[in-house]
């Protein structure tokens, strides 16, 4: 097994990147996910690789576009304004049907915001964000390790689907160091090939790569086509963490960094003698709907618990779907919950359960 | 589980310690965490970092209320000596404040820092003089590891200034001890 290293998150999410075959990077620098593109700097020119600071998060996203075409791995980063731009060239991605790996490391919002840690993007991610019939698989980690792993997964899972795959995390992951290790490393020319890249067509029929389609039913195909995938996803990539549910009498749901800081709350109230369990969904699109549906069952009510004023609220209660009350705790704008607050609006609403 | 906040003024040193204090406790096998303030708090006023060494799953790596907190100037001593667990530790560095802590619910102690790093050589070695008391008096990690951690953590061009560092940590675990 590979020798454990500390790193911070951001550093680790670029590392994974390398270890997952993607020699093209193509970024504009914001905080607090500076780390990523500036180790990319570094390492990529190493690997031979391509690390190229574009004049705009919009020409950047257009970038992976285009090395997408060509069948490279390739990856962007940025931080909440600078997803907000790269949205039409993800929708781009999306219509053209192109893999590719993004990461937004979520600062406070609306506008150009702060730059501490939120969740705030939660509907931007897994709801379109940008125009059109799409989704994007959406794949959320609560510590450096698992943005190592989830970064590994995110290349093959794009390459599957031919599709964008979203690594969302928030400043608190970007920044934080922790012990990480890299599991696999693949060599890019060990990639299968794609048949359907435009890498020239000597003795072959040319590939498109084309989002523009003017006769109607001809869209309503490719959209078919897209919905198929998503079913798909849904069926074979839902992933989330269920702690100590089995038992519980109420459950928290939280993503991300989040579900760390509400499993200390967790915690805290089962030496109290409290039944509570944790659900954390890891991957927001496809959602674990089943899983917190059948959890929904069993528990008195589900808190959900979010760096922001209440998003993936609505897919717990969807999820829920009236069978036990959802409830809602919230910071905003860069204020990270602490796990204190978390345990005393529990507490709050089991006493309010028992009356 | 230790939850330890180590604050200063930009420059001090303080995020370079608590990455040196996670590495140790990463060499041992333990969980470890560090998270540091970023932006705009990093000029002028305080820097610090949240580390937590645990023999654990490590939930939140926000620390809300720690074990520790090292005060390496008076404003960080004012934000974060309200937030100590009762019984928590304070470590102060005594060459750059003079005022007492409010709170008696909390130990203390008094560590002149600057001028026992200055004595080995450079004052600048002030954060490790403070790290030196944070292992004697709260024994997560063995000094073998910190000094393992240290060469990892520091760029070979400064490899030769270990053996300062190595004697201000000592300096630091005897004034400590005292």
């Amino acid at each position: 097994m590979a020798e454990k290293i500390l790193m911070k998150g951001n550093e680790a999410i670029a590392e994974a990147g390398i270890k997952a075959g993607c020699r093209y990077f193509f970024g504009y620098p914001i905080t607090p996910q500076n780390e990523l593109p500036a180790y990319m700097a570094r390492r990529l020119p190493m690997e031979d690789g391509v690390f190229l600071q574009a004049e705009s998060e919009v020409a950047a996203i257009n970038m992976v576009y285009g090395a997408a075409g060509a069948g490279a791995r390739v990856m962007t980063s940025s931080s909440s304004p600078g997803i907000s731009l790269k949205q039409e060239g993800i929708s781009y991605m999306a219509g053209s049907e192109l893999p590719g790996v993004i990461v937004n490391i979520i600062r406070g919002g609306p506008g150009l915001g702060g730059i501490q840690p939120a969740q705030s993007d939660y509907l931007q991610a897994t709801k379109g964000g940008g125009h059109g019939d799409y989704r994007l698989l959406v794949l959320a980690p609560q510590s450096v390790q698992e943005a190592v792993d989830l970064t590994l997964e995110a290349f093959d899972l794009a390459d599957k689907y031919r599709n964008p795959v979203m690594i969302l995390g928030d400043g608190m992951i970007g920044q934080m160091m922790e012990p990480v290790e890299f599991k696999k490393e693949i060599s890019p020319e060990d990639l299968p090939k794609k048949e359907w890249a435009t890498v020239g067509n000597k003795g072959r029929k040319p590939n498109v790569i084309n989002s523009l389609s003017l006769q109607a039913e001809k869209l309503e195909e490719l959209n078919l086509r897209l919905q198929k995938k998503y079913v798909q996803m849904k069926e074979e990539e839902v992933r989330v963490e269920t702690i100590k549910t089995e038992d519980a009498d109420y459950a928290i749901v939280a993503f991300g960094s989040m579900a760390r800081i509400a499993l200390s709350a967790v915690e805290r109230a089962r030496e109290e003698g409290i039944k509570v369990g944790l659900i954390r969904p890891i991957s927001l699109f496809p959602y674990p709907e089943q899983v917190v549906g059948k959890v929904a069952e069993q528990v008195k009510f589900l808190l959900t618990v979010e760096m922001s004023c209440g998003q993936m609220v609505e897919d717990v209660r969807l999820s829920a779907n009236g069978r036990c009350p959802v409830y809602f705790y919230g910071r905003s704008g860069g204020v990270v919950p602490t796990s204190q607050e978390i345990y005393e609006q529990l507490m709050e609403l089991v006493r309010g359960e028992k009356e | 589980m230790k939850e330890i906040i180590i604050a200063g003024f930009g420059g001090q040193g303080v995020m370079l310690m608590g990455q040196v204090l996670a590495g140790a406790g990463m060499i041992e096998g333990k969980e470890v965490s560090w998270l540091p303030s970023y932006g705009p708090e990093m000029r002028g006023g305080t820097a610090n970092c949240h580390v937590i060494v645990s023999e654990e799953r490590i939930g939140s790596p926000f620390v809300s209320s720690p074990d520790v907190v090292v005060a390496m100037n008076l404003p960080s001593m004012d934000k974060f000596a309200p937030q100590l667990k009762e019984g928590g530790l304070l470590i102060i560095n005594s060459s750059l404040i003079d005022d007492e802590p409010e709170r008696k619910d909390i130990r203390v102690i008094k560590i002149p820092a600057n001028e026992l790093a200055a004595e080995v050589g450079s004052d600048r070695a002030a954060n490790m003089v403070a790290l030196g008391a944070i292992i004697e008096k709260v024994k997560i990690v063995e000094v073998d590891s910190i000094i393992s951690s240290l060469k990892k953590n520091l760029p070979e061009r400064h490899h030769k200034l270990i053996p300062l560092n190595e004697e201000a940590l000592k300096r630091g675990m005897e004034a400590a001890r005292e």
